[in-house]
């Protein structure tokens, strides 16, 4: 009986291979969009294991997640580093990794920090870094870079590269510190997570690009150079006054998250600002922001961490080096029940206005603000489904009148009603299974071809893993559609051939 | 055993004014072959679609290898008529997709019983049917059935009506799309078959000239007393 439905879908092969294909993209879609949806809450929540806190230029948290652990977009304005010296000397707090960014090496990711960092980041579920080639900072000056696998692979790096980034975070690289170049000391192994795409360097090296570029800029405020008179108002705002908003702004890390993220916006580009509201803009000025308020400040201020660090310039002494400036501090504490406490004292500390962010928590932020687009996807994914089903049942609908003869033969030659209602159904139930299998060869496809894309930009990985109990049951609820479906032609078929009996007048 | 005995059947189309079919008597025995002649629209469709159960019959009227049609109900119906009868239409008797062969052996995967009196190795027998009515050539057998003439696809349809020697066949009109010759070599072929097999055949037809061939005719208006 199979193989009659086999033989005879067969014979009309060409409307029931666009069933086929019409069922196999809905399957594709539906896993594919649960794919894409698991990959990147795996590969996020890969990426923040193993720190406890990030504290950061007040700001919003999903923000600073994403800038600080994610290598996209920026945060706030430095914080200051006493206030990592705070932090440090907190008594709950078991280690603190300093962390700068702004910089791009050929639109990846600059991240300035120190050896600490290698020694307490963990990723995928408490795995330390590990090394493809070379070493860490230790004992390689200032000028020592670390970068990801990827990066490593893509550029063909190795221990002993020299290296120049880039200032600013976008691909487009408009300032070239050619002058001061790194030499690579290390290549991490994969890890699957953002730091692949992350190129590390000491925090006096990061500092020394910017030492230096201050040096040909006869006046940091020179409009040439960068948008500076806006930032100046914001500059004001972040670095004094504690600002009313600030209010609001708690407000909003309790709240909505996705109506305060514009609030929060506008917050972060300065009150002043009107021409910085869209958020894309945001993004793209924001590392910007950062080395204006810094050069400002070393312009402007006769500062005695400006003297310092002018001192350390040229020095041996990397890993001692002090920033005038960081943009965000790794936090890890001994005991993690004292997270919600540290937070608070963070908030509440007032010569700086900085965050504490709970990396799971911001997570669980981002993936309510992406919840809505998940929703629409996965709808649309259903609803290709249902219009692959809508078709199979006009498809096997369509026939039924052409094949009333063959079914009044088979009756002839002793097929119940019963059977050839069995037959309909069985030619969906392959019709479907067929969409099912040419569904997962399409993903698997799809995988094999999107991943290194996916993985370049966004580090996510959907990998060919195996087929998780949801998915399976997507799989089932479609084979059941199909069934369900094949029901409104098989009981027309059913009532015909009762109908028609043995001979059928055309 | 009679392969078909039909004793005061009395007929009427859900709806009809008048009865379609009054018939008294009629039996068939054992490989005896029956003309049923009569003009257009007097009933004897639908008294085949009566024998073959297609219809509701009351009970008693027919019986068909000794079983009472009108008593068997639903699936076991069809089973029980792929099990005695062969059918043989006008037009349009094969399954189209399906090959010559296949379309030959199709009782045989519906009915055991057909597929046991087929003997040991059914496609044998159907390619020896199917050589016997002139169809030898193998390359014709695994063609597909809409590649056929008609005249060949009729004799495909009777080689499947004869297979697994079932007690009765029911012919309505086979040779009304053959020529002249075709038709004449058509009846002779299939009576004779039927007659080595002990299979009783009931042939319709308005086309008297065919009567001689079979062993008897019958005016289907008279048998039909008080019919349409
Ligand atoms: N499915 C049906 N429903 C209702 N009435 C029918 C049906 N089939 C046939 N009839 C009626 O029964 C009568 C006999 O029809 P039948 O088809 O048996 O004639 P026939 O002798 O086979 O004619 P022909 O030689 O043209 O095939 C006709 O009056 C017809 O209208
Ligand atoms: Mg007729």
């Amino acid at each position: 009986m199979l193989g009659f439905s086999l033989r005879s879908l067969w014979n009309r092969r060409f409307v029931a291979g666009l069933t086929v294909l019409a069922i196999g993209l809905s399957v594709a879609l539906i896993l594919g969009v649960e794919r894409l949806r698991d990959g990147a809450r795996d590969s996020f929540a890969n990426s923040a294991s193993g720190i406890d806190l990030i504290v950061a230029p007040r700001g919003n948290s999903v923000q600073i997640l994403m800038a600080t652990v994610f290598g996209v977009g920026g945060t706030g304005t430095g914080m200051t580093w006493d206030s990592f010296e705070w932090l440090e000397d907190r008594p709950e707090v078991a280690w603190a990794v300093p962390i700068q960014m702004g910089d791009n090496h050929r639109g990846y990711p600059v991240i300035g920090t120190d050896a600490s960092y290698f020694e307490h980041f963990r990723h995928s579920g408490g795995q330390p870094l590990a090394l493809a080639a070379g070493t860490f900072f230790t004992g390689e000056g200032a000028d020592a870079a670390v970068v990801g696998a990827e990066i490593a692979v893509r550029f063909g790096y190795a221990p002993g590269t020299v290296i120049v980034n880039a200032h600013g975070s976008g691909e487009v690289s408009f300032d070239v510190h050619d002058e001061a170049p790194f030499i690579i000391s290390g290549v991490l192994a994969r890890t699957g997570t953002a730091v692949d795409r992350m190129v590390f360097v000491t925090l006096e090296g990061f500092d020394t690009i910017h030492a230096q570029e201050e040096t040909p800029l006869a006046d940091p405020l020179d409009p040439a150079a960068m948008p500076s008179d806006d930032h100046d108002a914001h500059d004001d705002h972040e670095a004094g006054d504690e600002h009313e908003d600030h209010d609001a702004h708690d407000d909003h890390e309790a709240g909505d998250a996705h109506e305060d993220h514009d609030a929060h916006d506008d917050h972060e580009a300065g009150d002043a600002h009107e021409d910085h509201d869209a958020h894309d803009d945001h993004e793209a000025g924001d590392a910007h922001e950062d080395h204006d308020a810094y050069d400002d400040h070393e312009a402007g201020d006769a500062h005695d961490d400006h003297d310092a660090h002018g001192d350390h310039k040229g020095t041996e002494a990397g890993h001692d080096h002090e920033p005038d400036r960081i943009n965000a501090v790794y936090v890890g504490l001994i005991d993690r029940t004292s997270v919600l406490g540290l937070q608070r004292a963070v908030n509440e500390r007032p010569s700086d206005a900085l965050s504490a962010v709970l990396p799971a928590v911001a997570l669980a932020e981002l993936w309510g603000i992406t919840g809505t687009a998940e929703r629409a996807m996965r709808l649309m994914a259903w609803a290709v489904a249902l219009a692959g089903m809508i078709g199979m049942v006009v498809m096997l609908s369509a026939t039924l009148d052409t094949r009333r003869r063959e079914f009044a033969i088979l009756r002839s030659v002793g097929a119940t009603p019963a059977r050839i209602f069995g037959l309909i159904v069985i030619e969906a139930a392959s019709l479907t299974a067929a969409g099912l299998i040419l569904g997962l060869v399409l993903l698997t496809v799809a995988t094999f071809v999107t991943d290194p894309i996916l993985s370049a930009r966004f580090g996510l990985r959907l990998g060919l893993n195996v087929f998780g109990a949801s998915e399976l049951a997507a799989l089932f609820v479609i084979f059941c559609a199909g069934l369900l479906a094949s029901l409104v032609p098989a009981v027309r078929v059913y009532r015909m051939t009762l109908a028609d009996g043995l001979s059928v007048r055309l | 055993m009679h392969p078909l005995r039909i004793e005061r059947l009395v007929y009427r189309w859900p709806g009809a004014e008048r009865n379609t079919l009054e018939i008294g008597a009629l039996s068939l025995a054992s490989g005896e072959s029956l003309f049923l002649f009569g003009p257009s629209g007097c009933g004897k469709s639908t008294l085949l679609s009566a024998i073959a159960g297609v219809v509701e019959v009351p009970k008693g009227a027919i019986r068909v290898a000794d079983q009472d049609v009108g008593a068997v109900h639903g699936g076991a119906r069809d089973r029980f008529r792929v099990d005695h009868i062969g059918m043989i239409f006008q037009v349009f008797n094969l399954i189209p997709w399906l090959s010559a062969i296949e379309n030959v052996l199709l009782p045989c995967t519906y009915s055991r019983h057909r597929r046991v009196r087929a003997g040991d190795n059914p496609e044998g027998t159907a390619r020896r049917l199917l050589s016997e009515l002139g169809l030898a050539d193998p390359s014709l057998a695994s063609k597909p059935a809409n590649e056929l003439s008609v005249g060949q696809q009729q004799r495909v349809a009777a080689a499947r009506a004869l297979i697994g020697k079932p007690d009765l066949i029911l012919a309505d009109e086979p040779t009304s799309a053959l020529d002249e010759a075709a038709k004449a070599a058509f009846v002779d072929l299939l009576a004779r078959e039927c007659a080595e097999a002990g299979t009783a055949l009931l042939f319709v037809s308005h086309d008297r000239s065919l009567e001689r061939h079979f062993d008897r005719g019958v005016d289907f208006l008279a048998l039909n007393e008080g019919g349409a």
